[in-house]
């Protein structure tokens, strides 16, 4: 089945890439003019007058949330379609964006990917509806993660500031304490390993979300972009600090040899063969409903530092957005507001999302909620704290979904021969530079 | 004069090789495993998918229950991208073998000028890979606003080269000139000639290509995943494609053995297929090796 999903996600790769180089030939406009501010009445109109849309979102809660929203509002039509898990979708969007019909009114997007189609002037820009306002009720790093220059291109639904989840009963029985920091995560990996040579403290196998987030954490910021002009540097210490621990893990062979989000992987976190995970916020809804062996076993705790003060990336989230294909944008945004500034917001919680709204990550009855899955830990005072701890200034590539998909081409070599992350990263690099200065734009190395 | 050996071999005894016998038993267990753990991994639950070891069975025989989930799961899709599947294949792949058998048969009977010219474009066009094509193919059709409709993948599906390419050859040589001319000569249209004389010469490659053309169709995975947006179009490939990607990320609702169920039920068509037309395909693909 992995040779299947790999040579499915090469296809894409293969698509994307195409329909990326002619998205930018022909959109080229990098400086869309910005829209007015506006106010939220004709949006309140459209919502009164009714109509028809189309929603494209693979998250779980979306076909409920759908019908939440035809129950409170009659006059509404939407057509919910599920186009495909992530970079899928994406594929399909930047089709029928290129295509010039087909596209949906409102997609989900991950924060990642946004930049991508907020650059090709494919999206609405939400202020001409007077969203702008909404700033003071997210998150700062989820509201960061949908504005682009100027522009606000979506808003925030699901928000991953990332943390520690560890199997208690593995770490009890081998007598390991929870790491507080980096190294103590490492004596912790090699411990455990030597202990029980079937269990390794986590597994990574190459994931570019994953690597990008580490380096957030650890202060790097590879990536700067002013319009067209991009810069890439892998060689920024914070980049270096995260490699130079993490390639003591690969190196040492700690790390579990298992694909991330494969069969396997769901195995293994039930098992205990993988014995913590470093990532988002939105995991507990996972292992509650994927890793039922998992039940009882599982804690979460802070995410791990360099000097063992609090400091948190994000990993993962989605917004949704307004495609500017739209014939009535002025509904979906009205579809956008309900869903992630609305009555939306609950259903998705409720289905094990993690909200990226301060009132919900501040509300008692969420943050001091008991989980039975993790032994009854008040999980959500750990993950809403670590909301607060992410290190701002964050900014992904306006191609990053290609970058992504060169990843394990490049960088993957790294813990395939172990390498040595840096020559792995600056390989990735190097595909970053030549790729982005194809496409038109104006790419830099550090 | 050798010394003949005790045994004599021939043509329809010939000597048997251990080397070779060894070589086909390997080779046949490295096609089989495959299928024998699908067999085996759509008969368990996801819980135990994820407990028990890959070749061997799991605590409880689930394969009705994974069966009845795979009809049923998010309103009963996967009728419809079987559904979608089999117009595919019936209208895509049955147009290929009728176009395919009267461009062939065209070119093997009748002399006309340009034909030379034909014949290399279809020998480069069979050394085109069809996903080549795709994103070229995607572009043109959104202009034409084609894309995420049916039409979009049975188009493309029409166009075989490779079949044409095989009934051309087996058409030189299944029908000789003089039955043609016999035919002529009685009076009969050519409209006639091809389809009261000819069609029944050609069964066997006919029946070649349309099961080089139906598998072709069946298994189009890239196409349809570039061209159709909406799953209620997807073919089988395409949609468990999707299943399968949905085990990841947030909020990933990994459904792998309905994936695998789904993709156990997919196969069995074609299976059944060549199980009925195996001595045609047999007969088809040594068709042309003799010269009589």
């Amino acid at each position: 089945m992995s040779r299947f999903r790999s040579r499915a996600r090469a296809a894409a790769a293969v698509a994307l890439a195409a329909a990326l180089a002619v998205g930018c030939s022909s959109g080229g406009s990098s400086s869309a003019p910005a829209a007015a501010t506006g106010t939220q009445d004709s949006v309140d109109a459209a919502l009164k007058a009714g109509g028809e849309i189309t929603y494209w979102s693979w998250t779980p809660s979306a076909k409920d949330q759908v019908a939440a929203f035809q129950k409170e509002y009659p006059n509404v039509k939407v057509n919910y379609v599920n186009a495909g898990t992530n970079k899928e979708e994406y594929t399909k969007l930047q089709n029928a964006i290129k295509a010039g019909s087909g596209a949906p009114d409102v997609a989900q997007i991950e924060y990642y990917a946004l930049p991508q189609f907020a650059l090709t002037d494919s999206l609405a820009d939400l202020n001409q509806y007077g969203f702008g306002s909404f700033e003071k009720d997210y998150s700062a790093s989820t509201w960061a993660q949908v504005k682009n220059g100027n522009g606000l291109y979506g808003l925030p639904q699901d928000s991953g500031p990332m943390a520690l989840f560890y199997n208690k009963e593995v770490f009890d029985k081998n007598g390991i304490a929870v790491p507080k920091t980096w190294a103590e995560y490492i004596d912790a990996a090699k411990k455990l390993h030597a202990a029980d040579p079937t269990k390794y403290i986590t597994s990574d196998t190459g994931d570019p979300g994953f690597v990008l987030s580490m380096i957030w954490q650890a202060g790097g910021r590879p990536f700067s972009v002013d319009g067209r002009n991009v810069k890439v540097d892998f060689a920024d210490p914070g980049v270096k600090k995260w490699t130079a621990m993490w390639d003591q893990l690969i190196q040492g062979k700690l790390l579990a040899p298992v694909k991330e989000w494969s069969d396997d992987w769901f195995r293994a976190l039930g098992d205990g063969t993988i014995s913590s995970l470093v990532t988002g916020a939105w995991m507990p809804g996972n292992f509650i409903s994927s890793v039922p062996g998992g039940a009882g076993k599982w804690a979460v705790a802070p995410m791990p530092t360099y000097d063992g003060k609090p400091v948190t990336a994000e990993n993962g989230g989605s917004t949704q957005s307004v495609v500017k294909q739209s014939k009535n944008p002025a509904l979906a945004a009205a579809f956008v507001r309900w869903l992630n500034h609305g009555n939306g917001v609950q259903p998705f919680i409720k289905s094990g999302g993690f909200p990226s709204t301060t009132a919900d990550l501040t509300s008692p009855a969420f943050v001091d909620e008991a989980v039975p899955y993790f032994g009854g830990q008040k999980i959500n005072q750990v993950l809403t704290s670590a909301s607060k701890d992410v290190a701002p200034g964050w900014t992904y590539l306006p191609y990053q979904t290609y970058a992504n998909s060169v990843f394990s081409d490049t960088a993957g070599k790294a813990y395939v021969n172990a390498t040595g992350l840096d020559a792995g990263l600056a390989a990735w690099q190097q595909a970053i530079v030549d790729y982005g200065n194809q496409q038109g734009f104006t790419v830099s190395a550090g | 004069m050798a010394v003949l050996s005790k045994t004599q071999f021939s043509v329809t005894r010939p000597r048997k090789s251990r080397v070779l016998t060894g070589f086909m038993a390997l080779y046949l267990l490295y096609t089989l495993v495959p299928l024998v753990w699908l067999v085996i991994n759509a008969t368990k639950t996801q819980p135990s998918l994820f407990s028990t070891s890959g070749l061997s069975f799991g605590d409880s025989f689930a394969l009705f229950d994974n069966i009845g989930q795979t009809f049923t799961y998010n309103g009963g899709i996967f009728f419809r991208w079987l559904g979608n599947t089999l117009l595919y294949v019936v209208v895509g792949a049955g147009g290929a073998t009728i176009l395919a058998t009267a461009a062939g048969y065209g070119l093997a009977k009748y002399r006309f000028p340009g034909r030379r010219g034909v014949f290399a474009v279809v020998l480069g066009a069979v050394a085109v890979p069809p996903t080549a094509l795709a994103v070229p193919t995607f572009l043109m059709f959104s202009k034409m606003g084609l894309t995420n409709t049916p039409l979009a993948v049975i188009i493309p599906s029409l166009i075989s080269p490779f079949g044409l390419y095989l009934i051309w050859v087996y058409a030189a040589d299944a029908i000789p000139d003089e039955l043609l001319e016999a035919a002529r000569i009685d009076g009969a249209g050519e409209l006639r000639i091809f389809l009261t004389v000819t069609l029944r010469q050609l069964v066997p490659g006919i029946i070649t290509v349309t099961l080089f053309t139906m598998v072709q169709t069946w298994n189009n995975y890239f196409l349809p995943l570039i061209m159709l947006s909406e799953p209620k179009w997807y073919p089988l490939t395409v949609g468990l494609n999707q299943w399968s990607a949905q085990a990841n990320g947030a909020g990933a609702q990994p459904i792998f053995n309905l994936v695998l169920t789904g993709s156990l039920l997919t196969i069995i068509p074609l299976v059944v297929a060549f199980l009925l037309m195996q001595r045609f395909w047999q007969s088809g693909l040594s068709a042309g090796s003799v010269k009589q």
